[in-house]
């Protein structure tokens, strides 16, 4: 990354186009099934149906919005139960902790939708303008016809790459065959259409232009990273004691580095691991794969480039062999982490076999706290939320019990019989009286437990709450 | 003016040839885009800057030539929520005022409406809780007490028109006669009545009083608060065998009233209110725990 021809006394420099070499070995075999695994995901997720009854919709995946509900196959959540969502997020972070611990950078070189999508368009740059040296050429040759047309080829299919991907983002958030035949007949919302504009030129910016400047200049990612790695976390490395001094083979007392310059002529961030680790690696292993195979072709053993830890530098420095990858990964550190991954999802899995089909909150009405009514009896008001997270209508009884006698009443329903219908929540007023003079009239607070009973079923929750009694 | 840059072996970062006590400055040149993209922000703040209101002069900001304003758009906003209810506040002023309350649409309309309006003009006086201020001439709205009557006509006709007010001709009238003050009453009488009345609500009171009491509350009072003390709603009388006051129920309290008399007042609301915002304040209100 050093600046060759800028004028040395400027504090900004042109960005230096990087053409990352054609690779092939076992992590970019690898790199190829996560990218096609990922991307397969994420297009095809919106378009898996799931039967959920007459008045849910089929989607298996689905953020609806306005109805505020969010599908995950069998699974339902409701605002209320947010919280499903923290501890998702919560697990999604300690996931991070664990892999960043364990193996460093593993996110950015292999799941950074960044990296995926960057991997993509460089895949259909070669496609079109041929590799590296091919890549290069072009790009030092004057604007012709031939620059035009290869350039233009290349920004059309980034395009309709980037179309495909804010497509698919929108298709998350409304039912999706019914949104794709609006889309093509030009019914949608305008949301739906700003949305997919917005994704489609950030995916074309993004992965066509900015690519590794992302990473090195936009990411707070890599900063936070270097806080969670440890000596003994696994990064790519460049085993210098035995490389150095690099050069022709044939030269006495020269290292295995030979100075081909494959691992920098394959590296998408357009760095020399040989510098050391840095901020700007990514640590996707592609500069492993090319060295590997300058190795086996001069005949000396693999892995001058390889993933290693601190540790290890130390102990091959001193002649002992480097510890084993799983005595890496295995440590007290991530051990914890996994605990407490684990712990989260039981914890949130219990959590949504325990939940009730039915859900209630009480609000004591408390302005204000009583209202003595004509006969001198005092009377409590509780405002109730009833949720029926059910397909079908659901009639729910209500009923109280207290340590002192109050009577129950409901606003503008005779009886203590509510309907609610299928997958709403209705507010519903509740009165409790204590009759003049009695207990729970004059007491300051009598405990009381509301009761709610779905007929039919074996659904009951209850809520404890006050009773607030005539203070004289 | 400093040293000149010096350029060091490839892969070592360059420096800008500044040197103290052997520590040198680095030179790690920021992306040339990145430069473009503060003067882009430039360019975008005084474009933006022109268009929309922005610096700010004595009395007002710079109003920007898109004529963009907050007060226009929140006055747009409401202009397009009030298109979006004209329909439901068609129906409800054509609806029967008992029948709002079985048209789900509709009452979830006035119920929230309602509360709207009485937060806005009638939480004043009422409370926001619509408790009224106990003892001090407020009424209650939560209890089953009426002054003027709790069916929805009653309490539609009392917003419509207000309660002895000057305003409005058909305000619901009627006056309490000043017993003590225009000597319709002797000091000692108005004691015995007030014992009476003490008695009627089942308080601690004499009962040689509370008999003489009777008559000249039968003579006096009976007309309007009925001679059992039941009230009459059709004249605002308070009811007064039961547990609400709405001046106080204390024997002080109650010969104060007597001696003085009371003239609570409340506006006409036709004036201020359209007939749909007076109608879903009156479902709210009905709604409270104690409509009839």
């Amino acid at each position: 990354m050093t600046q060759q021809d800028a004028d040395p006394s400027s504090l900004y420099a042109v960005r230096e186009p990087v053409f990352p070499r054609r690779v092939k070995g076992k992590f970019r075999t690898l790199k190829w099934w996560l990218l096609g695994l990922m991307l397969g995901i994420y297009y095809i997720t919106p378009w898996i149906r799931w039967d959920r009854g007459p008045n849910l919709p089929d989607q298996a995946v689905l953020l609806d919005i306005s109805g505020r509900r969010f599908f995950f196959f069998m699974v339902e959540i409701w605002p209320h139960e947010f919280y499903f969502v923290a501890g998702l997020l919560i697990m999604a972070g300690l996931g991070l902790f664990l892999f960043t611990s364990a193996a460093g950078r593993v996110w950015c070189g292999y799941a950074c939708p960044q990296t995926v999508w960057t991997d993509l368009f460089i895949l259909v740059e070669r496609w079109v303008e041929g590799d590296r040296n091919a890549r290069i050429r072009l790009h030092r040759q004057p604007w012709n016809w031939e620059k035009l047309i290869k350039n233009g080829v290349k920004w059309w299919i980034w395009l309709l790459i980037g179309l495909a991907t804010g497509g698919a983002w929108v298709f998350y958030f409304t039912d999706a065959p019914t949104l794709l035949h609006d889309l093509v007949t030009f019914q949608a919302h305008p949301a739906a259409y700003i949305t997919m504009l917005i994704l489609t030129f950030t995916t074309f910016f993004f992965g066509g232009f900015a690519r590794e400047q992302i990473c090195i200049y936009a990411c707070p990612w890599p900063r936070i990273q270097a806080a969670m790695m440890d000596e003994d976390t696994l990064t790519i490395g460049y085993r210098e004691w035995r490389g150095e001094p690099r050069g022709k083979q044939t030269v006495e007392g020269n290292g295995d580095c030979i100075d081909c310059m494959a691992c920098v002529n394959v590296c998408p961030m357009g760095i020399d691991i040989r510098d050391g680790q840095q901020l700007a690696c990514i640590t996707c292993g592609l500069c492993i794969d090319a060295c590997n195979d300058v190795m086996d072709r001069i005949g000396k053993p693999r892995d001058l480039i390889g993933y290693l830890a601190l540790t290890d530098e130390t102990r091959e420095r001193a002649g002992e062999p480097a510890k084993s990858v799983w005595s890496h990964v295995f440590r007290v550190r991530t051990v914890l982490y996994t605990v407490l991954w684990a712990g989260v999802g039981i914890g949130l899995v219990v959590a949504l076999f325990l939940r009730s089909p039915i859900d209630v909150s009480v609000t004591p009405v408390r302005n204000p706290t009583f209202v003595t009514l004509s006969d001198g009896s005092i009377r409590n008001a509780y405002d109730l939320r009833l949720r029926n997270m059910q397909g079908a209508d659901a009639e729910f009884t209500i009923n109280v019990t207290s340590a002192a006698r109050v009577e129950t009443g409901l606003e503008g329903i005779d009886g203590l019989t509510v309907t609610v219908p299928a997958n709403q929540t209705m507010s519903q007023r509740v009165y409790l009286t204590a009759a003049a003079g009695s207990e729970a009239a004059t007491a300051d607070r009598t405990d009381v437990r509301i009761w709610i009973e779905q007929l039919g079923t074996t659904n009951r929750v209850h809520h404890d709450t006050i009773f607030n009694g005539k203070e004289n | 003016m400093c040293a000149k840059p010096i350029k060091k072996e490839p892969r070592e970062v360059e420096t800008t040839g500044h040197q103290w006590d052997g520590i040198e400055e680095l030179n790690n040149p920021m992306p040339r885009w990145w430069v473009w993209t503060f003067y882009a922000t430039i360019v975008w703040g005084i474009g933006s800057s022109d268009l929309y209101p922005a610096w700010p002069l004595i009395t007002q900001a710079t109003p920007g030539l898109l004529g963009f304003s907050t007060r226009a758009n929140a006055a747009a906003e409401i202009a397009s929520w009030d298109a979006r209810n004209a329909a439901i506040k068609e129906r409800l002023v054509a609806a029967d005022l008992n029948a709002i309350g079985a048209d789900a649409d509709l009452a979830g309309f006035a119920e929230r409406a309602g509360a709207a309006v009485f937060r806005t003009n009638c939480a004043t006086c009422h409370g926001s809780g619509a408790a009224g201020v106990v003892g001090k001439g407020y009424p209650n709205l939560l209890d089953d007490d009426w002054l003027w009557g709790g069916t929805m006509e009653d309490i539609h006709l009392t917003i419509t028109h207000g309660i002895r007010n000057t305003t409005d001709p058909d305000a619901r009238y009627s006056e309490m006669p000043k017993f003590g003050v225009d000597e319709l009453l002797e000091p000692a009488q108005i004691g015995q009545v007030a014992e009476y009345v003490l008695a009627m609500s089942g308080q601690d009171h004499d009962a040689a009083a509370a008999a003489e009491g009777a008559t000249l509350f039968a003579e006096n009072c009976g007309a309007c608060h009925m001679e059992d003390g039941a009230g009459d709603p059709t004249q605002g009388a308070p009811q007064l065998n039961d547990a609400i006051w709405l001046y106080g129920g204390s024997r002080e309290a109650i010969i104060e009233t007597i001696t003085y008399a009371r003239f609570g007042v409340m506006p006409n609301w036709n004036k201020r209110l359209s007939e749909d915002e007076i109608r879903a304040v009156a479902f709210y209100v009905h709604g409270r725990g104690g409509g009839e």
